[in-house]
């Protein structure tokens, strides 16, 4: 076993089990804290496939953007601070899911030990493949079209997102969510009421 | 390094985020298990590219359009827990019942005629339909 192999299986359980602490911990804030453990752990999973690039963006964008927006989500919904016992479904909810996971994850594993049992990634001291030159070259020739279009699409999750949180934009929410309807009148939504 | 380490890896986290998303109540801990799943797809993504050694790095460039697209969609789902969050003062999920059919009727809604309402609306095309007494 290469040295790469061993840090490979290292940074593989440390994301395991911090992704089983993601979704097992009772304090809100702490899941959010391990979720950062577990990318970290990932983007240098990324690194010893050679992929720097993507061990970046992973960095950069992960770690840097998308946990802290949702630290800011857990601050904005006042989620409770310390030990709280409502995060997780009860017991007989919690109890399927184990099994569906455990399930999938053994249809998974099978499958995929099955296929690929003997097969080797060669991660010889030649290739450039990660290199940030090289990733730069595949997405701005080959990929350049599709690199746009998710320009245009991050620009309309932006605006959503605006339009979304802004109070004084957007539809009217208070007369969405009360009826207006005297408490006499017929509902509005039957499927009789037009007839 | 055999080809098994990876996929090994992406298919734990992937079931971890399954179990995440089913078993957990609040709304931004089941964007954070999506996150890990999507992080599970990337690393299988990586692991073929690398193996097959693709020309135009089709797996690394797939890569980073994942990682684009969960941050735009974590920014929508947490702009659409937060409105949520400030019409209903929740973020439990399984409190954000609105959409079930057997539920029990608001207080300004109409009676709970559920039953009887869809043979009143089939009944309709005869005749008006009759007054009833429950309702």
């Amino acid at each position: 076993m290469s040295l790469v192999e061993l840090l490979f299986g290292l940074l593989g359980v440390v994301a395991v089990g911090s992704a089983l602490l993601v979704v097992t911990t009772r304090q809100m804030v702490h899941a959010a804290l391990w979720l950062v453990v577990c990318l970290g752990s990932v983007a240098g999973c990324y690194l010893l496939l050679s992929a720097e690039f993507v061990a970046l963006v992973q960095v950069l964008i992960y770690v840097g953007a998308v946990v802290v927006l949702l630290l800011f989500g857990l601050m904005l919904t006042r989620a409770p601070i310390g030990v709280s016992t409502d995060l997780d479904a009860p017991r007989g909810q919690r109890l399927v899911a184990a099994v569906v996971a455990l399930g999938l994850a053994g249809v998974i594993l099978v499958t995929s030990v099955d296929a690929f049992r003997g097969e080797r990634i060669d991660l010889g001291d030649d290739r450039v493949g990660g290199s940030t030159a090289a990733a730069g070259e595949a997405i701005f020739r080959g990929w350049v079209l599709p690199f746009e279009v998710l320009s245009v699409l991050l620009l309309a999750a932006l605006v959503g997102a605006i339009v979304l949180s802004r109070r004084d934009i957007g539809p009217d929410l208070e007369r969405m969510t009360t009826r207006r309807d005297p408490p006499g009148a017929p509902p509005r939504d039957r499927l009789d009421s037009d007839r | 390094m055999p080809v098994l380490m990876p996929v090994v890896l992406a298919g734990l986290l992937f079931c971890i985020g399954v179990y995440g998303v089913l078993a957990r109540r609040n709304a931004i801990l089941v964007l954070m298990s999506v996150e890990l799943m999507l992080n599970a797809v990337n690393i299988n993504l990586v692991a073929f590219d690398v193996w097959l050694r693709d020309e135009l790095l089709a797996g690394q460039v797939l890569t980073l359009f994942v990682i684009t697209i969960a941050a735009a969609e974590v920014g929508i789902g947490l702009a659409v827990v937060l409105l949520v969050f400030r019409n209903r003062a929740t973020s439990q999920l399984d409190e954000l019942t609105e959409l079930s059919e057997d539920r029990e009727p608001l207080l300004h809604d109409h009676p709970p005629n559920f039953g009887a309402d869809h043979a009143v609306a089939v009944a309709g095309e005869e005749g008006a339909p009759e007054p009833r007494g429950t309702s």
